[in-house]
Parts: structure tokens; sequence; C-alpha cells
């Protein structure tokens, strides 16, 4: 689950991170009012689920009120398109009014799993409001590591080396290290995915603050923080994926006309691989999962055959956990309940395969049973209509 | 003929008395694997599928004799489950549990650097040796006894590939799911390596797919380990956009890494050959296996 920047700074200043005071509006009135209270210059930024916002316009700085509601109506409601929105833009629907600070530098600090070590890292980079992407790529070097164990935390020591690297010497250090440990803390506490700190500036009067900050936290550990669940915002994601996602099964809309319904995330991915290598793109990634009822599979097939784009459905199950006989009889109750309108090819294997087979042979449904996947896929792709 | 589990292997089952675990620890049984206890903390004294519970797994393994453990207990207590096994001295623990928090995966392996123990898992199908001993919720009957070695990070695409294999006769030593999870206890490498040593496995068949870099890896070790024995892979998710968790929490493009033809083209460095679509994973294995002589050539027909 991502947070957004206001929500990430709320959940760090609990762990005693420095950030700046502001307010989430989301009118122009509240805007204003919130520039009122803050007093002094403010800057109105747009939160959206996005990075590249400030180059997208969506990050605004305002002397007074007045010009903080002008500024916050100019953002409130506009399309933010930035290149990781994707050229449709994402909906402004909330602005963070906060104070602006004199920024004497600015850094990069983000702490993320190290998948090959198995251990958090934080990274830093003197370099800040960059892309870490783009700096890994070219100057890896100029990123600084250090691994940590959840329960130990970071230690000083590796607080200090990072410090150090960063330029944030004498009266700065003492700040910097609880800076970076109470980070830590932080990641570990709630589990994120990702805390991204970008840029992390030393103001002009000498504070360390974290002017922005970006926030992922482990969907496997959500059960843990119900507190953050009023944080959930799905208004950016895609409506399909929501449903699909309330349902428990794993789908992800693509660009092509082959929907695939797949028990296992490897084979669902085989799948949409086999598809694209026989000449047709898959429409979308669905996995129904190991232990996927009857009302899971009649529930994929309805999200797949509301795709306009999906002109042919294949079915490709192997049955371990999941049954045969029970994926036939989902696929056989959805199909009489939302009425097939393009064809189905189905390859089925593993448990109980026989008497899948059998059920749907005796549904009266009209479908095509592939023997394998190559003969799946070659099946699917020509009902398609081909290369 | 194999790696990790055989036919002396003696099996708790951890969340025994669930419904997952009850399932599979009977399917476990049905296959000749020795299932001799279950462990659940207050159901100690009773037998489940006939099979005798214990309280902790320390009890179960002093009374069994138990070497491995396979863990079926809900994502919130898996971790302590998996540690609890470990600091018992049970030798391999396979954890099955989807869902478990990835900082709960570090500290599992924060703790088992302390043990001698392996895990295999979490999220993952569990590892067999055909013919002799089943741990995980694979279909058995798929598998045939052998001299292929197979590591996948999937579970139904490990079917597949096992499925081609015993379609045209070839067999297999050992088949470890390590599972889809971005931390996990044996890896790629791990398991390679596992394959090279063993005098019993002829050939590795390798199925991987988008995310991290454990292909990557496990294609260095391969190439520096100088070894003659042939291996055969697939990456899964050629197709998949960057920036998407494609249902397994590890599968997943992050800042342009971690693509299908990046492995792809690490494997191929390595001397290694990659099918390009999903059912040749057991053709490209078998020719590689007939040129050497491992495989007869009818099973290439």
């Amino acid at each position: 689950m991502k947070l957004h920047e206001y929500q990430a700074k709320e959940v760090l200043s609990k762990f005693g991170v420095p950030t700046l005071p502001g307010f989430v509006c989301t009118t122009a009135d509240e805007c204003e009012k919130a520039a009122t209270d803050l007093g002094g210059l403010v800057v109105v930024k747009a939160q959206v689920h996005a990075g590249g916002r400030g180059k997208a316009g969506g990050v605004k700085l305002a002397k007074d009120p007045a010009e903080a509601r002008a500024k916050g109506a100019a953002i409130l409601g506009m399309t933010l398109i930035s290149p990781q929105t994707g050229p449709e833009g994402v909906l402004v629907r909330k602005v963070f009014v906060t104070s602006a600070c004199d920024i004497e530098r600015e850094h990069y600090v983000a702490i993320t799993l190290d998948r090959a070590k198995g251990l958090p890292v934080v990274m830093a980079c003197k370099e800040g409001g960059v892309e870490i992407e783009e700096i890994a790529a070219h100057n890896p070097s100029a990123i600084l590591r250090e691994y940590f164990r959840p329960d130990e935390g970071l230690f000083a020591f590796q607080a200090r080396k990072i410090a150090f690297a960063l330029g944030l010497t004498g009266p700065l250090m003492g700040e910097t290290v609880k800076f970076l440990q109470a980070l830590c803390k932080a990641f570990v506490a709630r589990d994120c995915s990702l805390l991204e700190i970008n840029p992390l500036v030393v103001t002009k009067q000498g504070k360390v603050i974290a002017l922005d900050a970006k926030v992922a936290v482990d969907e496997n550990a959500e059960y843990r923080h119900k507190d953050l669940a009023a944080y959930r915002d799905d208004s950016e994601t895609d409506p399909v994926e929501a449903r699909a996602k309330a349902m428990d099964l794993a789908y992800i809309p693509l660009d092509g006309s082959i929907g695939c319904l797949v028990n296992g995330a490897g084979l669902a991915m085989a799948t949409m691989d086999i598809c694209k290598f026989h000449g047709a793109a898959p429409a979308n990634f669905l996995d129904v999962g190991g232990g996927a009822s009857r009302e899971k599979v009649t529930e994929a097939f309805k999200i797949i055959l509301a795709d306009p784009k999906v002109k042919a459905i294949l079915v490709n199950i192997f049955g371990g956990i999941m049954k045969c006989d029970v994926l036939a009889e989902g696929v056989v109750a959805a199909a009489r309940d939302v009425g097939l309108n393009v064809p189905l090819v189905v390859r089925l294997e593993g448990t109980n395969v026989e008497r899948g087979r059998q059920i749907l042979a005796e549904s009266g449904i009209r479908l095509v049973v592939a023997k394998d996947m190559t003969d799946a896929a070659q099946k699917v792709v020509a009902a398609a209509g081909g290369k | 003929m194999s790696v990790l589990v055989n036919k002396d292997s003696r099996i708790i089952v951890q969340g025994l008395t669930g419904s997952a675990g009850a399932f599979h620890a009977a399917q476990c049984k049905a296959y000749g694997t020795k299932v001799v206890g279950g462990a659940v903390p207050g159901k100690g004294g009773t037998i489940h599928e006939g099979i005798p519970v214990f309280d902790t797994v320390e009890q179960a393994v002093r009374e069994t004799g138990a070497d491995v453990s396979m863990v079926f207990v809900p994502p919130p207590f898996a971790a302590d489950a998996v540690i609890e096994a470990a600091y018992a001295g049970v030798k391999l623990v396979v954890c099955i549990t989807e869902g478990i928090p990835a900082m709960d995966e570090v500290r599992i392996k924060c703790a088992l650097e302390r043990t001698q123990t392996r895990l295999i898992g979490p999220n993952c199908p569990g590892i067999i040796t055909p013919g002799e001993c089943k741990v995980g919720i694979m279909p058995g009957y798929i598998h045939k006894p052998g001299r292929v070695g197979l590591v996948s990070r999937s579970g139904t695409l490990t079917y597949e590939g096992v499925w081609q294999l015993s379609n045209r006769g070839i067999g297999q030593s050992t088949c470890i799911g390590i599972g889809g999870d971005p931390v996990i206890g044996t890896t790629h490498t791990d398991a390679m390596k596992l394959f090279i040593a063993d005098p019993d496995t002829d050939a590795i068949l390798l199925m991987g797919e988008i995310g991290g870099t454990s292909e990557e890896e496990a294609a260095a070790y391969y190439k520096a380990s100088g070894t003659k024995k042939p291996c055969a892979a697939f990456i899964a998710g050629a197709t998949a956009p960057p920036g998407k968790r494609m249902g397994h929490a590890g599968a997943i493009i992050s800042g342009g890494k971690g693509t299908a033809a990046e492995k792809k083209a690490a494997l191929l460095a390595a001397g290694i050959a990659v099918a390009d679509s999903p059912a040749d994973m057991g053709i490209t294995m078998i020719r590689l296996m007939v040129e050497r002589g491992l495989a007869p050539s009818s099973a290439l027909g």
C-alpha cells in the first residue's frame, strides 16, 4: 500500500523524524486557511501516488494566503502527468499545504529491502532531489549502502558513516544520526517495503528535515497495521484491479486480446508469455491462487469478460492444491452466469483432471479443450483472430 | 538419488490440525513419506489423520526423531513456527505458508543464521524426491524417479516442467520449489550447489521469473563451478509490465531491473540453454541430455 506524502510524514513524525508542519486540503478555501495558520511562505503540493510532481506542475510556492488559495485552486482537479503516472495522468484530489524553508543543501536517503542479502538497506547519496535509478545506473559508487537487522536497527556508527559521506559533520552529526536511526525504526515498526526521503534537506538554520517522504507498506503486513487502513486511497487504482483485489485475485490488466485465467503466478506469467510467443498479446495477468473456490473462479471469469479488448480466453490450470474438477465447475458456473461471448480454450492438467474434463464436456458449453500449453496457445491465438 | 530429503527423512507437520495441513499431511503420507508427527500448540496428546500431535516442536523431535518440518501455520504465526523448528534442531524446514510479512522473513533469516537449519520457502510448493519422499503440496503422481534436479520459484510452473519431463520418460532426482517471496531460505544458487555436488543428479532444470537477481547469481555460480552437468532454464514474465507485482511478492521489475531479458542473457552467457516457450522447458533439457548420452534419443520423440 502506497502512502501519500502527508500520510508518510504523519507516520514518520511519530518516530521523531523531523518534518515541516502542514495541512492536507481538498478545497481552495482550506488552502487559504492552512497558509494563514502556518504563516509565512508555504508550498502547495499535489498528493498523488507518483513521483515527478514538481516538474509536472504539481508543486507550487505561495508567498501569502491569497496566493496559496490561487495555487491550490490550480492544482486541485488538475490531471497530473509525470513519467511515473503514464500518459493518462492522475487526477489531483488533495494537496498538502506545508511551510517552506531555506534550503542550504539537499541529499537522498532511502530504506528498502535488499533481496540478495535478505536485509533492510539504507541507501544514501550526496546529491538530493535526483532519480536514484539513474544514479545507480550511471554512477553506482555515489550510493552508500548500510545494511541492518530488524531487531538491532541501524547502529550509531553506521549512521555516522552515512553522515560523514554526506558531509553532515560538526553540529549536524548528532541530528543526522538521530534522524537516520528514527527512519530505520519506522521502516521496521511499520513494515515498510520502501521509505524514501528525497530530498533530506539541511536548512540555513542548520536543521535536518525530511522535505519529502515516500512510504510503501508491505501488503502482507497490513493485518498488523490496522490504523493505517484509513490511509488507503484506491482512487488512483484501476477499479477492476481493486475489485479483483477485494476477491483476493491477483489481476493486472494489459493491452492484448487474450484473456488469461491461470492458477499460480509463475504459470500465469508463462501463459502470457506463450500467447505472445504464438503471436497474440495477453489481455491480463490473472492468478486465481492456490485454494481458489468456485466463487473466486467465477469472479475471475467475470473480470476477464468485462474487458472489451478480450477476443478469446485461455484457461490454463495445473491442479495441485486446486483440483481440476473444482475449476471445471467454476468455469461452467461462470459461463452460465455471464454468458460466454468469446471463444474459450481450456487446458487442464493435474489432480482430478479426468473428472474436470468430464464436467467441461458434459456442461454443454462451447469450448475447446487443449492437450498441452502449445496446443492451447495456438488454439486461443487462432480463435482471437490469429496473429 | 537425491538432495535434502529421501526415504529415510522423518517429517513433522506444524499446523497439522488446520485444513491445509491435515489434507497435505495425508497426501504426503499416502505418497509414502514418513510423516511421524505434528506440532500444534494446545493439541498435544491427540491423534490427527492418524498422526500423533505434540504441543511443541521440541517434544515432537524428541519423541519421533524427526529431521524435517513442513510448516502450514498462518502468516501471523509462521515466522515463530519456523524459528521454533530451527531452535529444536530440525535440519530442514519447508514453509508452505503464503503471505508472510517480508520483515518476518528477514527475522527468520537472521534467526536461522545462528542454527544449522536450512529453510525452503516460504510461499513455496515444497520439495520432493520422487518415489521416496514428498514434503509439500505438489501432486505426487506427475513425478518420476530419475536424475534431473529441478529448482523453481513457482508452484504450478514447476509442475508443468516436471510433467514435460515425466511424459518423455525422464525422471527427477529432487525437485525444489524455493518460493516466490523476496526473502527466501534456499536460493537458486543454493539448489544449484546441491545438484552439482549430488552424484545422483545428471542435469539441472532451473525455472525463474522476473524480479531480483537470484537467477543471475545461479548462472554465475554455474559458470564458475566448471561443472559438466548440463543445465536448461526458463524465465517467466517476458510479457510482464514494469513496476507491477505479478502475483508473487518477489515478481516485480523495479527501477528497470529484474527483467526476463536480463536474466535470459545472464543464463545464456553462463552456457545454460534457455527455452523461449514454457512448453519447451522439458525438451530443452532433454536435448542437452541426449547430446551428452544422459538420456536415450527416444525421449526426444
